[in-house]
């Protein structure tokens, strides 16, 4: 690769839409495009704002948009652009700027904290046993890093074009961990459905292409989460239990709202937000309470 | 002007101590407040990859916490505070189980129990894991936890200094970086949790945030310091391409079979094994593998385990011996190999390796080897602590994990670290707490101290011209690498100090530009002033130890010295200078001596 390489890094004070500025830096081989930033800030600008910290793709703080893709800086080589061509640096573009590369992403903190936190099950941990593979579906979605590139990209929060709840990417993921772990006892549909909106999200898969962990979060993640909301909320039997019963969604719900199912993986994406977009509005405030928990 | 936010208890640190300490104190009823640098849930603790070490006995039923605490002091060659191993021995357990109820999801024994992998100096599988990402799940499992209890956490915030009255600790004060606003945090006890040092070193698995500012925070304070000299060098770190030099790669990758090789194709470690240990290992090839195959297929061997797994600070060592002798990787490195395994074994084994390797340095670590070489990556030493309760010889101040010494001696065992964290986070905590719950309120602070305090801060944004602070941090890198690596001697000692006491000159001529809200540079100089604090605590105490024992080698002073046996070195403020003094390592009681039976000395 060409020993030299240009950087245009978008700079600028908070909420300002910032200017690119141009660096020539030394590229030695491998280097990365956060390697590249620490060059600038040690050489030509201090004060230059950049979170980072692990430097190994472990720790998810480098995120910004390179040549437009949301990326980890420190996972970015270099030479994976064409020599010569200036790399453009900005920051996430979905969380409002703090300063240069660095946003705010505070939200993110208040929206895991709205999530049902792991509940075990009413017997000692002595007696806890589960196999390798019943841990495994769990272990993929502990994998992630908050890096929130896959809130960065997600067009439901990226586009501000709601002004509904939506927990995002990264805490249908969380969601995911726990009620998939083997042993969890809560039930956090109520929650997924009402606070977290799981219902706007239309599977675009835009969340899976930046996860650095290589989670499969739509696939692996949103739409067992969805099928489980489905069939809580949308199946007839069910539908018409809580309506005897008199649930506390139970009237409320619009049975043929939404479909979802493996085969709504399938169906054209704007029809079936339209379609949560009715369902989502029907329902009655959202709440954090949790639905019945199996002892 | 400034924020205030009075706590009972604050924490200094997020990572694995701060956050289990935090939990201590909710528990205890207490409020608390916890600042770090970073973003919560990206402390270095993320970065631990091959386990924490506990003697649950669920891979190998002849383990037990005497076996564990043998380990530890055997490794630590008896520097350790024997207290200190004994309560990591026996709680150990009970905190990892503590994190399954909390929600960790460990990898499994074929009969649905937590997993346990083998690693260096541990006499059998011991430790608890994830994959190779082990601690990013004690940190989730924590950061989840302390946010479900309800500590609150202030994100993004330097501390410059601890606030004193009486003598007694009594808060601290710094600035929050996301916008450059002081803040002051009054408490009635401070536990100091804030990792290593691993910054003032060049080539490191460390990240910034590892600058020694808690180490530097109790100094100032009238805290002794201890066993500074013994700096772990972690033996496999990355050494290509360049971007990525000294990189972490997990021990996991020994205590999964990963064979080291120098360029001639030998399996040097052979040749490295302490005699007195030596019947510990493997003796062939063959039996090695023997181990490796009982391993994967998840049977308690009874063959010995590979010479890979000797302790960090002997493959360290071997290592730097084998490139120093010409018989290196071609990028100045040696071989490590675990290729020979069945790919779909290492991916699932060593999924982040596998994934750092691949996307990193265009190396297939399931086709072939891979190039590693020493790391600077964890200090021993630290802020002396009473065992119990973590209290420093300063009032009102506690600390726990890296930031403190004593569990590890002259050398730490891969996956104590961990487990340290857990125990002594959660016995620091609790000791603060129970220290806050009999003191009067929180205190304000002094307008002169805030004033001061203040003024300080912003004093590098006032001078008219002055050295850039990364000028600096460059040379105090290079001349800890190059003066007080692996191997030291006197010349080089008394050079690194003298050049360091330059710099401690140069320190208040720094100078930063641009504005207060998010400024890496100045950060960098509050940074800077604790990594020279810390880096003349070890090369002072590197040079008063004149022996070689456990990570800290000296060529003019080869092998242990019996008069060094029972003498750590501890430094601590005389006024402006720092005092040096050697003194009587805790005693080992009669009743755990009969655990250390090993010799560690040929």
């Amino acid at each position: 690769m060409a020993d030299q390489a240009k950087l245009w890094v978008n700079r600028g004070e908070a909420d300002e839409d910032g200017e690119f500025f141009e660096y020539t830096v030394p590229a030695g081989e491998g280097m990365v495009v956060l390697d590249a930033i620490h060059w600038i800030q040690q050489n030509v600008e201090p004060d230059l704002a950049a979170r980072w910290n692990c430097k190994a793709a472990k720790c998810g703080s480098c995120s910004a948009e390179v040549n437009g893709k949301p990326s980890l800086m420190c996972k970015t080589r270099l030479s994976d652009f064409p020599d010569g061509e200036a790399i453009t640096v900005e920051p996430m573009r979905t969380f409002p700027r703090v300063r240069d590369l660095v946003t705010d992403v505070s939200w993110n903190y208040e929206i895991n904290q709205l999530i049902t936190p792991f509940t075990p099950p009413d017997r000692p941990q002595s007696e806890w046993r589960w196999q390798q593979k019943d841990g495994e579906r769990s272990q993929e979605f502990r994998k992630c890093i908050e890096c929130f590139l896959c809130m960065d990209t997600c067009h439901v929060l990226r586009n501000h074009e709601t002004d509904y709840e939506f927990f995002g990417p990264r805490f249908f993921v969380r969601a995911a961990s726990l009620e998939m772990h083997p042993l969890d006892q809560a039930d956090r549909k109520e929650q997924l459905k009402y606070d977290g909106g799981i219902g706007y999200c239309n599977i675009n898969k835009c969340c899976t292409d930046v996860c650095p962990e290589h989670i499969k979060i739509t696939d692996n993640a949103i739409i067992p989460l969805k099928e489980r909301v489905a069939d809580e909320y949308y199946d007839p039997v069910r539908w018409l239990w809580r309506k005897i019963r008199g649930g506390r969604y139970g009237s409320s719900a619009d049975g043929a709202g939404i479909a979802v199912s493996e085969e709504a993986a399938a169906l054209d994406a704007r029809a079936e937000a339209d379609a949560a977009d009715t369902s989502g509005s029907s329902g009655s405030s959202g709440s954090s309470g949790k639905g019945a928990s199996a002892d | 002007m400034i924020e205030t936010r009075p706590h009972d208890v604050l924490i200094i640190g997020a990572g694995g101590a701060g956050l289990r300490a935090a939990v201590a104190c909710i528990q205890a009823g207490l409020s608390v407040g916890v600042v770090c640098k970073s973003l919560l849930g990206k402390a270095h603790t993320v970065m631990a990859e091959g386990g924490m070490a506990a003697s649950l006995a669920h891979v190998d039923d002849r383990d037990g916490w005497s076996t564990h605490f043998r380990d530890t002091m055997v490794g630590g060659y008896r520097l350790n505070n024997p207290r200190m191993a004994e309560l990591h021995a026996k709680e150990a357990p009970e905190r990892v189980r503590e994190l399954e109820e909390w929600g960790a999801v460990f990898d499994r024994t074929r009969d649905g129990r937590i997993l346990q992998r083998p690693f260096g100096g541990h006499t059998y599988p011991r430790l608890a894991h994830v994959g190779d990402r082990t601690g990013l799940e004690l940190i989730r499992t924590l950061q989840d936890r302390s946010v479900a209890v309800g500590a609150q956490v202030y994100q993004e915030v330097i501390i410059t200094r601890l606030s004193m009255k009486r003598g007694r600790v009594n808060g601290a004060i710094g600035y929050r970086r996301l916008d450059g606003v002081p803040m002051a945090f009054p408490a009635k006890a401070v536990v100091l949790a804030s990792g290593g040092v691993g910054r003032a070193f060049a080539v490191t698995s460390n990240s910034w945030e590892s600058s020694g500012d808690g180490h530097a925070l109790a100094y100032r304070a009238g805290a002794e310091l201890i066993d500074m000299e013994f700096v772990q060098f972690h033996p496999t770190g990355m050494v290509h391409p360049a971007g990525v030099k000294g990189l972490l790669v997990t021990e996991a990758v020994r205590g999964e079979g990963g064979i080291l090789r120098n360029a001639d194709g030998e399996r040097f470690m052979w040749r490295y094994l302490p005699e007195a240990r030596r019947d510990e290992y493997a003796a062939t090839d063959e039996e090695a593998r023997a181990w490796v195959d009982d391993l994967t297929e998840g049977r308690q061997s009874s063959h010995r385990r590979p010479p890979e797994l000797s302790t960090r600070d002997n493959v360290a060592r071997a290592i730097y011996t084998e490139v120093k002798e010409g018989r290196g990787s071609p990028h100045g490195g040696v071989f490590l190999d675990i290729s020979y395994l069945p790919a779909e074994r290492v991916r699932t084994k060593l999924p982040s390796m596998y994934e750092q390797f691949k996307e990193l340095a265009d190396v297939d670590i399931t086709a072939g080897p891979m190039e590693v070489g020493p790391t600077m990556h964890y200090i021993m030493g630290g802020i002396r602590v009473e065992a119990d309760m973590g209290a420093t010889t300063t009032p009102g101040l506690f600390a726990a994990g890296e930031v403190a010494a004593g569990l590890h001696g002259s050398n730490r065992l891969g996956g104590n670290s961990l487990t340290d964290l857990l125990v002594f986070g959660r016995r620091a905590g609790e000791a603060a707490a129970e220290a806050a719950a009999s003191a009067k309120a929180v205190e304000e602070f002094s307008k002169r101290f805030v004033d001061e305090s203040v003024k300080a801060m912003f004093a590098p944004f006032e001078r008219e011209s002055g050295e850039d602070p990364n000028r600096l941090h460059e040379e105090l890198q290079a001349t800890m690498s190059s003066l007080v690596g692996i191997f030291r001697e006197e010349s080089d000692l008394r050079e690194a100090i003298e050049r360091i006491e330059g710099y401690k000159e140069r320190w208040h001529g720094l100078r930063i530009t641009g504005p207060r809200r998010f400024n890496p540079g100045w950060d960098l100089i509050f940074e800077l002033r604790s990594m020279l604090t810390v880096s003349e605590a070890i090369a002072r105490s590197a040079l008063e130890r004149e022996e070689s024992r456990g990570a800290h080698s000296r060529l003019d002073f080869v092998g242990m010295r019996d008069e060094w046996d029972t003498v750590n070195v501890t430094t601590a403020r005389d006024g402006e200078a720092m005092k040096v003094e050697r003194k009587p390592v805790a005693e080992l009681p009669a009743e755990l001596a009969e655990h250390v039976q090993t010799a560690v000395k040929a």
